[in-house]
């Protein structure tokens, strides 16, 4: 809209906190001064960098408007998506600070590796087990569609599960996460092996180490209700599955 | 010194979107298969598609697939090939059951059946009312179809080879026939080359509207996939066709699906007209989206713009109340409140058009094999999805048609694959197959000289915006191909900042950027020499279909540094084109 135009920009700060494997025992903190308008995403701020400044801070994106799942960090201590993270919503009085997503293992600048969290994902057996063979679509009323409406929304970004103080400290746990994944099954009428997830999720790294810090819902880009998600499977391993 | 390491598969899918792993969820239980793709499978740009998938379940009133058929080859401006067109129809419905089996969770009528809305384009008998034809998870269908087809790949244990950047397809000379032998990819974590030699590859690489600046896609869609098959020698058809979706955010060009207005919701201009009844007196605002979008233009260019600048039109949802925006349109209704801080419920929400869709590329026959000129197979090569044309969309595509047929054609890349990779020899790689990439790597890796490549990129998106956008001419279009030449020029000089090995994007967007370049000559020149308007493609100084001229494909050739054009027929069965009102 060019009515955005004629709003002034600002300069705002950003420390972001660099590594280069190839050169840097450690990672540091780099000051960057950044024009931007209110309207802006702290993504478009790392652009700015990238391309204006330094063409080697490394970082991944790709949507840009929260669906992909691709940029999330920590930004302000919190672990935000960048793309949906307008100047606007952040006290630019102070710098920005943004560094990669915690307890997965630092790759470069703000790209950590994936593997992990996606191995805890495919753990939970994350897709639909069912023997029936229905001529045309599962019949499935409104209710029990809506029963796991919540978990479909997950776009894999893990900002839930590294914003979480038990997987930092021990990465062997699920993570809510994958966590979320089993809720979107174990809770879908179609599904019949509820139980085989929920067993899963009953191990020593399952739902029992969730210490309810609400660290998950808040980091959640989608607005999924994280820990009540976990909290309902958690309440399904002890007394079963209602759908 | 680059390390090179080897693989070999029966069939290798470049692309892990929709029509990636549509394919190889066909592929995979049948023959040895890899997808490779340039980022995680989640993150391809599937999951932004938002309204639904068209198919005449018929689940909520009267349909068929013949009236489906109908409407694409009308909403295509009768540039479409009708037998595949019918095959796309005819496939939809157990495209979406396939689906609805894998598990996706689609919205449900109160008897528990898929529910369906209405979207642009689709009529009931021929164009006589809009029907409820599309299927739908609320307004992140895409993000379904995405996550059920990861999850499927998961429990069928497919590999895949993930953050691998696929920069050359191997082509063999086996017995004077160009077959298809391989790709090679660059692994972003490590900066290695990979050369995976395969008896079928399977091109799934999706769309490249980052070449427009206004565009709902993603900054990963640079067009790879298209620009290899181009560099290859490979034909592009129909590039000049671009959809601009009407409803982006204004400014942003997010986008705000067409399922708003399947669900009521209404454009008005400045003085709250609802100014779609003038130009599409039956369906109004659910008219096919190239109609709409050059009518929010008119709308602007003759004043009738809201905003302080009058420079977009509204998009009202105040009338459809915060029960249906929250449960049906969730998604869209917090991008405009994230974005632009205006709150659906409460007032209209500023759209413009915005590139949204390629429906040229890599020209296929309906069994998604690619070819190499008008009638001949590239034996092995396949290709599915945005990246291809085979040519259901002709000159407009309709809403819930390309998650359509990303599934349709997609099972049928992979399956084709599969069966053929399972018959043929697989063939000899080309001697030092991996030397273009390695050289190409290298080249980028060291370039040193004094040109940005975010100013080229930046310089082509607004060149692409401003004259190659909704309306065209013959002088715009000329000065788009002048700018696009001496971006082309001032690219061999560009400088790179990261010199390292591993995670190196600034290196990957400058070869994401070459492909853009070269796909935005061949859209403008395309565009220069179709003299006529047809659906995505409107040219002010002929504003009329031409259907004795250009009642046909264009097929572009790479000959040399220059561009040949020819033609190609249109596959007319049942429908005899006819002038296109609604």
């Amino acid at each position: 809209m060019s009515e955005l135009g004629v709003v002034q920009s600002f300069t705002v700060t950003f420390i972001v906190r660099r590594f280069n494997p190839e050169t840097d025992a450690e990672p540091y903190w780099q000051d960057f001064d950044v024009e931007m308008f209110s309207t802006d995403r702290v993504l478009d701020g790392l652009h700015k960098i990238k391309w204006d400044v330094d063409g080697s801070l490394s970082f991944r994106r790709s949507c840009a408007h929260g669906i992909c799942g691709s940029d999330a960090m920590r930004i302000n201590g919190r672990n935000r998506l960048a793309c949906k993270t307008l100047i606007k919503d952040l006290d630019i009085s102070k710098p920005v600070y943004v560094e990669a997503i915690k307890g997965l293992p630092l790759e470069k600048d703000l790209i950590v590796d994936m593997e992990p969290f996606f191995a805890a994902y495919r753990e939970v057996q994350p897709f639909l087990q069912t023997s029936a063979k229905p001529e045309k679509e599962h019949l499935q009323s409104v209710e029990q569609r809506e029963r796991f409406d919540d978990t479909t929304k997950c776009i894999l970004c893990a900002a839930c599960t590294t914003s979480c103080p038990v997987f930092w400290t021990d990465g062997q746990y699920f993570g809510p996460a994958a966590i979320v994944a089993a809720h979107r099954f174990i809770f879908d009428s179609r599904d019949e092996e509820a139980q085989v997830r929920l067993d899963i999720l009953n191990s020593k790294e399952g739902v029992w180490r969730c210490r309810t810090t609400f660290n998950c819902s808040e980091a959640c880009p989608r607005g999924i209700e994280v820990t009540k998600a976990i909290s309902e499977v958690k309440q399904a391993a002890i007394r079963g599955v209602r759908l | 010194m680059t390390t090179v390491h080897h693989h070999e598969y029966d069939v290798v899918i470049v692309g892990a979107g929709g029509a990636g792993m549509r394919a190889a969820i066909e592929s995979a239980p049948n023959a040895k298969t890899a997808v490779i793709s340039k980022l995680y499978p989640t993150r391809s740009h599937t999951g932004a598609a938002q309204g639904g998938m068209a198919a005449a379940l018929a689940n909520v009133e009267e349909d068929s697939w013949e009236w489906h058929t109908f409407d694409t080859v009308k909403g295509g401006d009768y540039l479409v090939d009708q037998d595949a067109a019918e095959i796309l129809a005819r496939e939809a419905i157990d495209a979406v059951l396939d689906l609805e089996n894998m598990g996706l969770p689609f919205n449900r009528t109160p008897d528990g059946k898929i529910d369906q809305r209405r979207f642009g384009g689709h009529t009931r008998d021929h164009g006589k009312a809009p029907v409820r034809r599309a299927c739908y998870a609320a307004d992140r269908t895409g993000h379904m179809i995405l996550q059920t087809l990861f999850q499927n790949c998961v429990k069928l244990g497919v590999e895949f080879y993930n953050e691998f950047y696929v920069l050359d397809l191997l082509l063999t000379d086996v017995k004077g026939t160009q077959t298809a032998s391989g790709v090679v990819a660059y692994e972003l974590s490590t900066g290695d080359i990979h050369v995976f030699n395969a008896t079928s590859v399977v091109f799934a690489t999706g769309g490249f509207g980052k070449m427009f600046k206004t565009t709902s896609n993603a900054h990963t869609l640079t067009g790879d996939g298209v620009g290899i098959a181009w560099r290859k020698g490979i034909p592009l058809e129909d590039m000049e066709f671009f959809q601009f979706h009407p409803t982006g955010l204004a400014g942003l060009g997010i986008l705000l699906t067409e399922g708003a207005r399947g669900e009521g919701a209404i454009l008005r201009n400045a003085s709250g007209e609802r100014f779609m009844e003038r130009y599409a007196p039956t369906i109004k605002d659910l008219a096919p989206r190239d109609i709409i979008s050059r009518c929010m233009v008119q709308e602007v260019a003759e004043g009738r713009g809201a905003g302080p600048n009058k420079d977009y039109v509204l998009l009202d949802c105040t009338h459809l109340g915060a029960e249906v925006l929250e449960t049906k349109l969730p998604d869209i209704t917090e991008f405009a409140r994230t974005y632009l801080g205006v709150d659906p419920v409460v007032e209209p929400v500023p759209v413009m058009p915005t590139a949204h869709y390629a429906m040229g590329g890599i020209p296929t026959n309906v069994n998604a094999e690619v070819l190499l000129d008008n009638t001949t197979v590239i034996p092995g090569l396949y290709a599915a999805g945005e990246c291809a044309c085979v040519s259901v969309h002709g000159s407009n595509r309709l809403g819930t048609n390309s998650l359509l047929d990303i599934n349709v054609f997609g099972k049928r890349a992979g399956r084709n694959a599969a069966e053929y990779a399972n018959k043929a020899k697989r063939p000899e790689l080309p001697k030092a197959a991996e030397k273009f990439v390695v050289d190409l790597i290298d080249s980028a890796r060291t370039a040193d000289g004094t040109e940005s490549v975010a100013t080229i990129r930046k310089e082509l998106q607004v060149e692409m915006d401003r004259n190659a956008q909704v309306f065209r001419t013959e002088e715009s279009l000329g000065h788009a191909q002048k700018v696009i030449q001496d971006l082309r020029k001032r690219y061999t000089k560009i400088g790179i900042h990261d010199r390292g090995q591993r995670f190196n994007t600034d290196l990957l967007e400058a070869v994401e950027l070459g492909f853009l370049l070269d796909l935005a000559e061949v859209v403008v020149v395309s565009a220069r020499n179709r003299k006529e308007s047809r659906g995505g493609h409107m040219r002010d100084d002929f504003p009329d279909r031409d259907d004795k001229g250009y009642m046909q494909h264009t097929m572009a050739y790479k000959k040399g540094e220059k561009i040949a054009l020819d033609w190609k027929p249109v596959v007319i069965t049942n429908y005899p084109p006819m002038e296109r009102k609604y």
